[in-house]
């Protein structure tokens, strides 16, 4: 006789755990703050896969220090799969036995640690992600068992209401439940009536009010009274050789402030160059503060969020147009969506980095951090799986002299990657070096592969004070090089450059210094940003932005 | 904060411009830096002195300061510069603006 095999065994160990933990568990779904490291104890076992819900904005904060409490002879060696570790708690699991190895996107404040403790042997490490990429194996091979979230409010019932910071929380939520795991959220409030329901009660098993508001750190606000002329030189230099160039009309703009200077400079130069109407029309973007002025004088069409960004709540609501809003008139970000659209739907994505080797390659690791990825990797890269078409892309793939070697005349296009740093950075270290410290971490570290954040044969373009690379036009590796040695400045790559060799790229239009641009550098000052500080910006917004008080100086 | 300088000359292989009067350019804000320029008899040399916080920088500093003097064909000129951690990107820019503000 044929044995029958059980097939709901997920269900029926969720269903245990859940029957252990009832005490705690009130109406509602509903769980006392005294009660929660209870809870916690009863639902996780040794060596479960555990998220904690976190990323570079909002934090399950609460629960996280919670973890913390637990008895560990009841819970040990979790396997920690979630997006960012930015919270001391985080690493504290792994220094006290409760949790033994990660698999992440983003290491923040804590990558200091992180590095220490993998070489302690403290921490085993899975592997440095992207966003897109760790969520894709939540649905693979990193499924949670417990996920610990955090919301804004919950109702009665247990329905959760995530609005303005919805970020991550859509795709752990429906991972973990759908496998038949256990959702436990943190909220600020517990209230009878929700804006809007973003996350139903029937996928949530436990709600705690949380003793306090969760946290969230304004990661992508950048005060225009720190902009530099340099920074702006480099955005005047990004505006006319690219975004006119390409008629770029849809990207994102990496955290910084090139990027906030370019942002402050659309409706002043970006002006002047007509390009209002053609560029940045559409964009995958944070609630970017500098953007205030931009979005004011019309450029914007369309603006999709991974995350909130603290302060902007009012006024992005009050844009309804540009922005994604719900039926009860606040945000829904989704970083889910907004790094598949960061990926499949933009021309160009431009930011800064750490270091630049004389390939091209780009690290934002040094030799004792691991500082993760985040969502750069899959926005500064060429999307393969990309089959529409528009005129910045096809422009930059009819650019590149070497595609023909690979799929013959076919025709095809190439996401704009663009690297704004200047030669050398904080403290005078140079930008451009012979080996990323990339290489000395992966070896400190114990990892296989150095960590790379965007790869040469991704980057179309390097801007420096020195002038634009067209790295697209390139046709081999000797080109290549010789081109970014142009724009190195004096850093020892710099140092290089043949000054007949960079004559030759600049003819052909392979380099360009701001002179052969026409981008005069005596302009290159603060008059040029729409918004010349943070009151400024407030006032932009006819007073709907609620900056931070770290950054209110009035 | 103990303060180092730094003193050497660099030349210009054809000296056409010079400074008619002493001029003041900059702060010294971090990552930023003054410079001081004035007219000198140095057989078409300029006299350079930096004072800055850093020390290991002395090659940086001759290079930076040699090519701008070439390009711009300055001569017959001493430049003091109090720095405090500029970038040769802004040691370059703030020195364009000196020489800017000098010949107007």
């Amino acid at each position: 006789m044929k044995t029958q095999k059980k097939w709901d065994n997920l269900a029926t160990d969720t269903a245990e755990r859940m029957a252990s933990a009832s005490r705690f568990i009130g109406n509602g779904k509903r769980v006392e703050p005294k009660d929660i490291v209870g809870l916690l104890e009863a639902v996780i076992r040794p060596g479960d896969r555990v998220n904690i819900e976190g990323n570079n904005q909002k934090q399950a904060d609460f629960l996280a220090e919670s973890l913390l409490k637990v008895d560990k002879s009841k819970v040990h060696d979790l396997h920690m799969v979630q997006s960012a570790v930015p919270l001391a708690a985080h690493l504290d699991l792994f220094e006290a036995g409760i949790a033994k190895k990660l698999d992440f996107a983003f290491g923040g404040p804590q990558a200091g640690r992180v590095a220490k403790f993998i070489k302690e042997g403290k921490l085993e490490l899975g592997a440095i992600h992207t966003y897109l990429e760790l969520f894709g194996r939540y649905f693979l091979d990193l499924t949670p068992k417990v996920s610990l979230i955090c919301a804004f409010e919950a109702d009665r019932e247990g329905n959760l209401y995530t609005g303005f910071n919805t970020e991550d929380t859509p795709v752990i939520v429906e991972a973990t439940k759908f496998r038949q795991g256990i959702v436990i959220a943190q909220v600020n409030k517990i209230v009878d009536k929700l804006p809007r329901i973003d996350i139903p009660a029937g996928w949530i098993d436990a709600v705690v009010e949380s003793p306090r508001p969760f946290f969230v750190e304004p990661l992508f606000t950048r005060d225009p009274a720190l902009i530099t002329e340099n920074q702006i030189l480099l955005a005047m230099l990004s505006l006319k050789g690219i975004y006119a160039e390409y008629n770029v009309s849809s990207m994102n703009h990496g955290i910084g402030f090139l990027t906030s200077a370019i942002e402050l400079m659309l409706p002043t130069y970006g002006e002047e160059l007509g390009l209002k109407g053609k560029c940045c029309t559409h964009m995958i973007l944070n609630p970017h503060p500098t953007m205030i002025p931009a979005i004011e004088e019309g450029w914007v069409d369309t603006i999709h969020c991974f995350g909130g960004e603290l302060g902007m709540e009012k006024y992005v609501a009050a844009r309804p147009d540009v922005f994604f809003i719900g039926p009860d008139g606040t945000l829904r970000s989704n970083r889910a969506y907004a790094q598949t659209a960061g990926h499949y739907a933009i021309d160009m994505f431009i930011g800064g980095t750490l270091q630049i080797d004389p390939w091209g390659n780009s690290s934002t690791a040094t030799a004792n951090r691991v500082a993760g990825f985040g969502g750069a990797p899959n926005m500064g890269c060429d999307a393969k799986g990309r089959r529409h078409s528009t005129p910045a892309w096809l422009k930059c793939g009819e650019e590149l002299p070497c595609m023909e070697d690979q799929i013959g005349k076919m025709p095809r296009g190439k996401r704009l990657v663009v690297q704004g740093v200047e030669t050398f950075g904080e403290g005078r270290e140079p930008t451009f070096v012979a080996e990323l410290d990339a290489w000395a971490l992966a070896k400190n570290a114990g990892i296989a592969l150095p960590p790379v954040m965007i790869y040469g044969d991704d980057v179309t373009h390097i801007v420096t004070e020195e002038g634009i690379a067209y790295l697209s036009r390139c046709k081999d590796m000797d080109t290549r090089m010789a081109a970014i040695q142009a724009v190195a400045g004096y850093t020892e790559i710099g140092l290089k450059a043949k000054p007949e060799t960079t004559r030759r790229l600049r003819d052909a239009k392979i380099v360009q210094t701001p002179e052969d641009l026409g981008v005069d550098r005596d302009r290159a000052t603060r008059d040029l940003l729409a918004a010349k500080n943070m009151r400024e910006l407030v006032n932009w917004s006819g007073g709907l932005y609620e900056p931070p008080a770290r950054f209110r100086n009035w | 904060m103990a303060l180092n300088t730094l003193e050497f000359e660099c030349k210009s292989a054809a000296v056409s411009v010079a400074v008619a009067k002493p001029v003041h350019f900059g702060v010294v804000g971090s990552g930023d830096l003054e410079v001081m320029m004035s007219p000198a008899e140095t057989g078409g040399a300029v006299k350079v002195k930096i004072v800055t916080p850093v020390t290991g920088f002395d090659d940086l500093w001759r290079r930076v300061l040699g090519a701008f003097v070439e390009n711009a064909k300055l001569g017959n000129v001493s430049i003091e510069i109090n720095d405090n951690n500029a970038t040769p990107a802004v040691v370059t820019l703030r020195l364009r603006q000196t020489l800017a503000e000098a010949a107007a």
